[in-house]
């Protein structure tokens, strides 16, 4: 009603909320080491961060759902540390998280009355940003996940947060919504409320955002006013110096590609599947290993789930070694070759279970093996596999006592021991140390140099050229970058998949001007 | 970006992260010793609770305890031990089996039939097992395909399974029932006034379990699919195989635990083991075996059924009522389950 | 779902639009509903002398496994599953047997509140086990109902007690006109003094939210232990109220009532209330089990064997769940 009082009250500098010197450690992660946040009044701010730099954290801890070891917050010069996200609520901050707070079997009338929303003005968000035709009385589990998400941003504006957190909200909306949320937030400069924003989209966050803090393992590293052009200094930041404790990639051969002749291990035409995983065609030949970059949510992981059979894709073609397939489990998947190691380990391992049965598990999979399991080849196979990997365990133990690292060396063991043709990726170094990470690297060189083909989605654009012999990067659900080992160092790689060069280039010109670079050195 | 998520029941305070490691320090030392011999070995502190169930046994009446005294003890438990590894089985995968009782006291009823009938009680016998197959086979398909939850499937199965029994009943009841002989002296009868013969049948069955869950690929799976679906599924187990085969053996167990229990009361009624389902889930959560799935064994379970056997023995001799045992079982039941899932929280 | 589907006949639209909603939300308990009314023809089809004592025959027959199912939904529709509402039962049902004997109406009345209080107790413990524990409800539950079935025994070993004249009457008879049995109108008021006013409070809606999404719930504000034990202290109302409906049906203590358990949770099965929790409510549940008992009344008027209505009972518990969660999956699918 009264902005210009608001503006008045609530001058510029002064600070509504304020942490500093967070820290929290999970197990023998340091998951934030000091992480400080100072929002100003009215300001929207966006926090960055490449992914493990502990934005994500940070944001539990803002919210209450994680307790900080160390640091303090404070919300209009009050101390405040919250245990839930109602205590947050109460202190004034608001979360808008990717997957809308709203239950899924109570109309939307009821999901307001949870927390306490007036209809009026809930109606007055929702109007900005552009659903006019709603009805309260339909079930939340009815409706599009876009008009949830939009749902649930007007619920927290009608409650006149003093800090709402926005958590890539633009995501999975269509463009038409974008806009009427960007230019929402937009409106919110000078207003009583704050907006804490992430995002990965740099466009949207030089549109609305005025400053932006900038998180690096853990560490706040600077605090960027947002202009034109100061992208540039934000990517810097995110990258930091190059750590020194990086392996290099001397000793490791180059990947070898095979004649024309032989068909590519996969070969994949259009695939397509759900909302993110648009269209997406490449190759992946024996003997290489292919790189795979992208933001958060831009397919690939419905991609890599098409790969392993998890899922069914919903348009285009997979030909393994020249031979059309179509995985219904993946089991399919399995016999096929392709076998999946993937990032979240809670969702490859049997957490309970000794690492001898974790590794052997695919090989009683087949109803075939249901009988009595020869256990002194099993232990055979299983040692080798554990000797090969460096597994630092006995095989007995129970896969949740060991370290991230050697767990996801389980992950790989249980395929290595059976011998592997094609080996998928998914992010398979994620929260883990950086000697069994050059480990894994030197793993899929080997693997790749007798014969397999490997496909290696990282989220850590370090390890891309350390491993990678080609790398596609994926934007959008397609596929818009295709870069060569030699040339994905890490700011190129962040570049690409920001898609920032507005000239994004296809991957035939780049194929091109490899040749090109090839015989001019 | 995804919070911790507050487990169903638990407090508004997001458990600990995973992957952090168990308070260490001295001081919760002697804590921790007894909580990894929990979770490692849960069979020698169940051992030492039956031990200290005897040893009041015999405080409370002196000279009780002896070797006539443990065989009654073991013909009681054999049975209920049976049922246990109905339980055992199916929580190994997350589920469980409410229709063993049903299927059990069908089986012993319709053994019973057949004692005057050509074919005879072996007639009888294989007639209850095809039954019991095809009871588990249904339950097996509605759980394993139609991933109708375990509860209710096996429950409705109780309820048709009742039914047909007693219409079952109602054509057979011109021909006359009675335990046979050879039931009743492999259920209650014992050997040199000593060994329970119904351990001629146990002892093997209890070894098949134990070789099926720990040695074998079934049982590898059994533990996987409970443990983790997705990865049992990734690693290409396909679940509905297995599941369909575990409540076909659940059922056949069932049916030979219904020829025991019809032996040892010398009774055949289509409700007659009714009232053991709740303790056989009780003796596997006693057991170790968490209804979560992934974890647990058969041995527990045996011991869980003696410790049962033994507390009911304890009451009825400190005179108490019925009533005092029921209240007993639960709070066992409650503050074993407590502890085991303390112990295997931290994840 | 953006601006461009905008129309102006906003005010015209919004009452058909939540009735089509309503409708489509209700469509297994109106499809029970239809049932009923089809069954209830077909019994007059079988005995036409089928009348107003059949309905009253039938409405007190239903009425304790009807509070029983209530319970029950209380419970899961949470998130939760009650084993022990048998034995709550058995509980409240010797209890107030016991209190009642001999004693005038004026202490028949303050049993009756002890009863219901006591319920709400007990319930509240199962919930704080649950809470305090971790322990899934389910082994929770079934301990407890170890525990509350052998506290009724302990207070009454034996069937006896008696139960007060007013308390006998209340589901006795007819009120009005002798189409309206009294036990229906017992079952009515009941669910509407209770269940009506908790399912439109906070109270109720959190249930619903921790049942359907326990995250989305926690970050929404909702406490949910604090709920969990609420929704397992209504159980326990209920299942009090199921007691004493057995104590006013028989006119005394029976200190074994766990068929009821089992059953409960088939008739909120059949009754349309979602395992998972969230979906659901107490009158699909309550016509389910008006459907299971006429079945079974129809089977005894045709003279077949009434042990085929429980496996008449058990086909459909499992015909029904296996269609719904097929659909359940065939929509995610797609």
């Amino acid at each position: 009603m009264d902005t210009g009082m608001a503006t008045m009250t609530a001058p510029p500098q002064e600070l509504l909320l304020e942490a500093s010197g967070i820290a929290k450690t999970y197990g023998s992660v340091q998951a934030l080491r000091s992480a400080s946040l100072a929002v100003r009044a009215g300001e929207v701010h966006a926090l960055m961060g490449a992914n493990g730099a502990g934005k994500s954290t940070l944001v539990k801890i803002l919210t209450g759902a994680v307790r900080p070891d160390r640091g303090t917050i404070s919300i209009r010069g009050r101390d405040r540390t919250v245990h839930s996200p109602a205590e947050a609520r109460r202190s004034g901050l608001i979360s808008v998280y990717q997957e809308p707070a709203l239950i899924p079997d109570l109309d939307i009338r009821s999901n307001l009355r949870l927390t306490h929303t007036e209809v009026g003005p809930f109606r007055h968000w929702l109007t900005e940003l552009g659903i006019r035709d709603l009805s309260l009385a339909s079930l939340a589990r009815s409706l599009p996940l876009a008009t949830l998400r939009i749902i649930d941003l007007a619920r927290a504006l009608a409650a006149e947060p003093d800090v709402l957190m926005l958590d890539e909200m633009t995501a999975a909306l269509p463009a038409d919504l974008t806009e009427r949320v960007l230019e929402v937030i937009g409106q919110k400069h000078g207003g009583q409320t704050s907006v804490i924003f992430i995002s990965h989209r740099m466009i949207e966050i030089n549109a609305v955002c005025d400053r932006a803090t900038v998180l690096r393992e853990g560490e706040t590293v600077g605090v960027v006013d947002v202009a034109p052009g100061s992208e540039d200094r934000i990517v810097e930041l995110m990258l930091g110096r190059l750590v020194d404790a990086l392996p290099d990639r001397t000793g490791l051969g180059p990947g070898r590609s095979q004649g024309e002749a032989v068909a590519p291990r996969i070969a994949a035409h259009n695939l397509a599947q759900g909302t993110r995983l648009a269209d997406v065609s490449f190759d992946l030949h024996a003997g290489e290993v292919l790189g795979v970059v992208a933001l958060e949510g831009q397919g690939q992981d419905e991609l890599f789930d098409v790969l392993s059979g998890s899922v069914r894709s919903s348009a285009g073609r997979l030909l393994v070694d020249g031979r059309p397939v179509g995985f219904h489990h993946p089991a399919d998947a399995i016999r096929a070759g392709l076998v999946y190691v993937a990032a979240d380990r809670a969702e490859a391992l049997l957490m309970q279970r000794s690492v001898r049965e974790n590794i052997a598990l695919p090989y009683t999979a087949s109803i075939r093996s249901w009988g009595l399991i020869d256990l002194g080849q099993e232990r055979r196979k299983v040692d080798a596999a554990v000797d090969r990997l460096q597994i630092e365990t006995r095989a007995g133990r129970e896969v949740r006592q060991l370290s991230g690292g050697n767990q996801q060396k389980v992950t790989i063991a249980r395929w290595v021991a059976g011998g592997v043709r094609t080996l998928l990726c998914f992010d398979p170094t994620r929260g883990i140390d950086i000697r069994t990470k050059q480990q894994i690297y030197t793993l899929m060189r080997e693997l790749a140099e007798a014969g397999a083909a490997v496909m290696f989605y990282s989220t850590d654009l370090k390890e891309i050229q350390l491993a990678c012999d080609r790398v596609i990067v994926i934007f959008g659900g397609r596929v818009v970058n295709e870069l060569t080992g030699a040339e994905s160092d890490e700011p190129t790689l962040l570049r690409a998949a920001y898609n920032l060069r507005p000239d994004a280039r296809m991957p035939e010109e780049v194929a091109a001007e490899v040749v090109a670079q090839g015989t001019g050195a | 970006m995804s919070d911790a998520t507050p487990a169903r029941g638990a407090s508004d305070v997001p458990v600990r992260a995973a992957g952090a490691p168990p308070p260490g320090g001295t001081a919760a030392g002697a804590r921790s010793v007894g909580r990894n011999l929990l979770r490692e070995r849960p069979i020698l502190p169940l051992l030492a609770l039956l031990a200290i169930l005897v040893a009041i046994s015999e405080l409370v009446r002196p000279g009780i305890v002896g070797a006539d005294w443990a065989s009654v003890m073991v013909r009681a438990a054999v049975p209920l031990a049976i049922l246990g590894a109905c339980q055992t089985l199916a929580m190994l995968t997350g589920g469980i089996d409410l229709s063993v009782g049903a299927v059990a006291s069908m089986s012993g009823f319709v053994v019973a039939t057949f004692v005057t009938s050509p074919g005879g009680w072996q007639l009888g016998i294989a007639v209850a097992i095809v039954a019991a197959i095809l009871a588990g086979l249904v339950t097996g398909v509605g759980v394993g395909v139609f991933r109708v939850h375990p509860l209710i499937m096996s429950l409705g199965m109780s309820f048709v399974v009742l039914g047909l029994a007693n219409v079952w009943q109602l054509l057979k009841v011109q021909t006359g029932t009675g335990t046979p002989d050879e039931l009743r002296w492999l259920g209650s009868a014992r050997s040199f006034d000593l060994l329970p013969n119904s351990l001629l049948v146990f002892i093997p069955l209890a070894a098949l379990v134990f070789l099926a869950i720990h040695r074998t690929g079934f049982g590898r799976l059994l533990f996987a699919i409970g443990d983790n679906p997705i990865a049992a599924r990734l690693s290409g187990a396909r679940a509905w195989q297995v599941l369909i085969a575990l409540y076909v053996v659940s059922a056949v167990l069932a049916a030979i635990a219904g020829f025991l229990y019809s032996g040892l009361t010398n009774v055949a009624s289509v409700t007659l083991v009714d009232s053991q389902v709740l303790p056989s889930v009780a003796a596997a959560v006693i057991g170790g075996t968490s209804i979560f799935g992934g974890r647990g064994g058969y041995a527990g379970t045996i011991v869980g059924a003696l410790i049962l056997a033994v507390t009911s023995s304890l009451l009825t001799s400190l005179g108490a009522p019925e009533a005092i045992r029921q209240i007993l079982f639960g709070s066992i039941i409650v503050v074993v389950a407590a502890a085991y899932t303390r112990v295997t929280a931290d994840r | 779902m953006t601006a461009a589907t905008a129309r102006p006949d906003r005010q015209q639209r919004e009452p058909r639009e939540s009735l089509r909603a309503w409708v489509q939300g209700n469509a297994w308990t109106l499809g029970l509903v239809v049932v009923l009314v089809a069954l209830l023809v077909v019994t007059k089809l079988i005995q036409p002398r089928y009348g107003a004592p059949g309905l009253q025959g039938l409405a007190i027959s239903v009425l304790p496994l009807a509070l029983a199912a209530a319970a029950q939904a209380c419970a899961v529709i949470s998130g939760g599953i009650d084993l022990s509402v048998g034995s709550m039962m058995a509980l409240a049902n010797v209890v107030s047997a016991v209190l009642m004997k001999d004693q005038g109406p004026e202490v028949g009345i303050a049993v009756f509140i002890g009863v219901l209080l006591l319920g709400m107790l007990v319930g509240a413990i199962n919930g704080a086990v649950v809470v305090a524990t971790r322990v899934p409800d389910i082994v929770v539950t079934l301990a407890m109902a170890f525990v509350w079935g052998g506290l009724a025994l302990l207070i009454l070993p034996t069937p006896g007690g008696g139960a007060a004249d007013w308390l006998k009457d209340i589901t006795l008879g007819s009120v009005a006109s002798e189409w309206i049995p009294k036990a229906a109108v017992v079952l009515l008021v009941v669910v509407a003094a209770i269940w009506l006013p908790l399912r439109r409070s906070t109270i109720g809606l959190s249930m619903y939210a921790i049942g359907s999404n326990s995250l989305a719930a926690y970050r929404s504000g909702v406490s949910v232990s604090r709920t969990k034990i609420i929704a397992y202290s209504f159980t326990g109302l209920f299942a009090a109220l199921g007691g004493l409906s057995l104590t006013a049906s028989t006119g005394i203590g029976t200190p074994l009532a766990t068929a009821y358990t089992l059953q409960s949770v088939a008739a909120i099965v059949l009754g349309g209330v979602s395992l998972a929790g969230g979906r659901g409510g107490l009158f699909g549940p309550i016509v389910a089990v008006l459907v299971l008992q006429l079945i079974r009344t129809d089977m005894t008027l045709l003279r077949l064997n009434t042990s085929l209505a429980t496996t008449a009972q058990g086909v459909i518990l499992i015909a029904v769940v296996m269609v719904g969660t097929f659909i359940q999956l065939r929509r995610s699918r797609a």
